[in-house]
């Protein structure tokens, strides 16, 4: 019980700190930052269930008014803005990644891309796009093109996301709770 | 750690949070469910006049929160300028920003703690799966450990560089994810070592 609690927590804290650090420090050149990532590992490593819990634990405190989200923002203006439709899929992405690495027996790093590609970009953006269209009064197409422009930082992250598992699979093969 | 919440106190910050939510609540959906730009230019001027409430030091804080938005005006604003459609591009962009700038008011004027009791209420009916001390204890963990996690990463970081004459990058993500689950570890320990989490 306390297990599956500060397991949570803790990696809620993570996803706030992915945000926080530089973004230019993740890869070279590439401005990307790092907080879809958190949400990505929250599920291939916690699994569906703890991952999504992780991050709406996170995003109850971005909503709460702490300024997590990466660029410093929050409050509950974010889920008026733009992005509204991103935080919203950020749960939903986190547990479809969970269940991905949950259900398939291919080696840790192979399932954790898949299931960051599947869960961090494939459902993040559906939610995403309907979202931008929704609140920039757009065509789903229209708000697609904007959306695209962040497809090759987030493929990198899934790639990073699968590596990081990995490691940890190799490291500490306990600690993957997805596979436990 | 720093909050959203205006060090500058103003008569809304007087107000019960809960109450303030549900207004919010009810002034967004109402500005998604009109379209005449006239109102919705009155709604922006509200919002603004609530902000001005505030004195000229709250206002430009105000103004630094929405400051995010901009590449989307620019956008949208650019787009409906070729196309021709202005009144429909002033609805979009009335209403975004004055949305993001209602609710945003709402978070400069509660303090976090107030927000969090809310957010514990709301959650209530949930007891029997979530017991509210349980969910109180998660909020103050992440508080707690954001700050440790934050440092960890920088000693990760100078250790890194200690080694090597290139930048961590990605390298980093490991023992700062594997120092995440150590630590859940440890807490759960000693968290069931003083009774459990309730």
């Amino acid at each position: 019980m306390e297990r599956n609690l500060t397991h949570i927590a803790l990696f809620a804290a993570l996803i706030a700190v992915l945000g926080l650090v530089p973004k230019i420090d993740l890869a070279a050149g590439v401005p990307i930052t790092a907080q879809s990532l958190g949400i990505m590992l929250c599920g291939t490593v916690l699994g569906a269930r703890r991952g999504a819990l992780a991050v709406l634990l996170f995003l109850a405190l971005v909503a709460a008014g702490l300024p997590l989200l990466s660029g410093g923002r929050g409050g509950i203006g974010v889920f008026a803005g733009p992005s509204a439709g991103f935080l919203v899929g950020f749960p939903i992405a986190a547990f479809v990644a969970g269940w991905v690495m949950e259900r398939t027996t291919l080696s840790p790093a192979v399932a954790a891309t898949a299931a960051s590609v599947i869960g961090g970009i494939g459902v993040m953006y559906v939610f995403g796009i309907a979202g931008m269209a929704l609140v920039l009064g757009k065509t789903l197409s229209e708000a697609a093109i904007l959306a695209f422009a962040f497809l090759p930082g987030d493929v990198i992250k899934a790639v990073i996301a699968g590596m990081v598992t990995q490691s940890l699979a190799r490291m500490r093969p306990a600690s993957l709770l997805s596979r436990a | 750690m720093l909050t959203l919440t205006s060090p500058v106190e103003i008569w809304a910050h007087r107000l019960a949070a809960g109450t303030k939510l549900a207004a919010l609540a009810g002034a967004t959906t109402g500005l998604f469910l009109l379209d005449a730009p006239w109102v919705l230019a009155l709604a922006g001027v509200t919002a603004a006049s609530l902000y001005a409430s505030g004195g000229v030091g709250f206002a430009k804080a105000g103004v630094r929160q929405l400051w995010p938005l901009w590449p989307f005006v620019v956008l949208v604003g650019l787009w409906h300028l070729w196309t021709g459609d202005i009144a429909g591009g002033a609805v979009v962009l009335l209403r975004m920003v004055t949305a993001v700038a209602l609710a945003n008011f709402i978070t400069m004027t509660t303090r976090l703690s107030d927000m969090l009791a809310v957010f514990e209420r709301l959650a209530r009916p949930l007891a029997p799966i979530l017991p509210p001390r349980r969910l109180a204890l998660a909020f103050a963990l992440v508080i707690r450990f954001i700050p440790v996690m934050l440092e960890r990463m920088a000693l990760i970081r100078q250790s890194w560089s200690a080694r090597s004459p290139r930048q961590p990058r990605w390298r980093v993500m490991v023992p700062a994810t594997l120092s995440a689950l150590d630590d859940a570890d440890r807490v759960a320990e000693a968290l069931r070592a003083r009774g459990g989490a309730g």
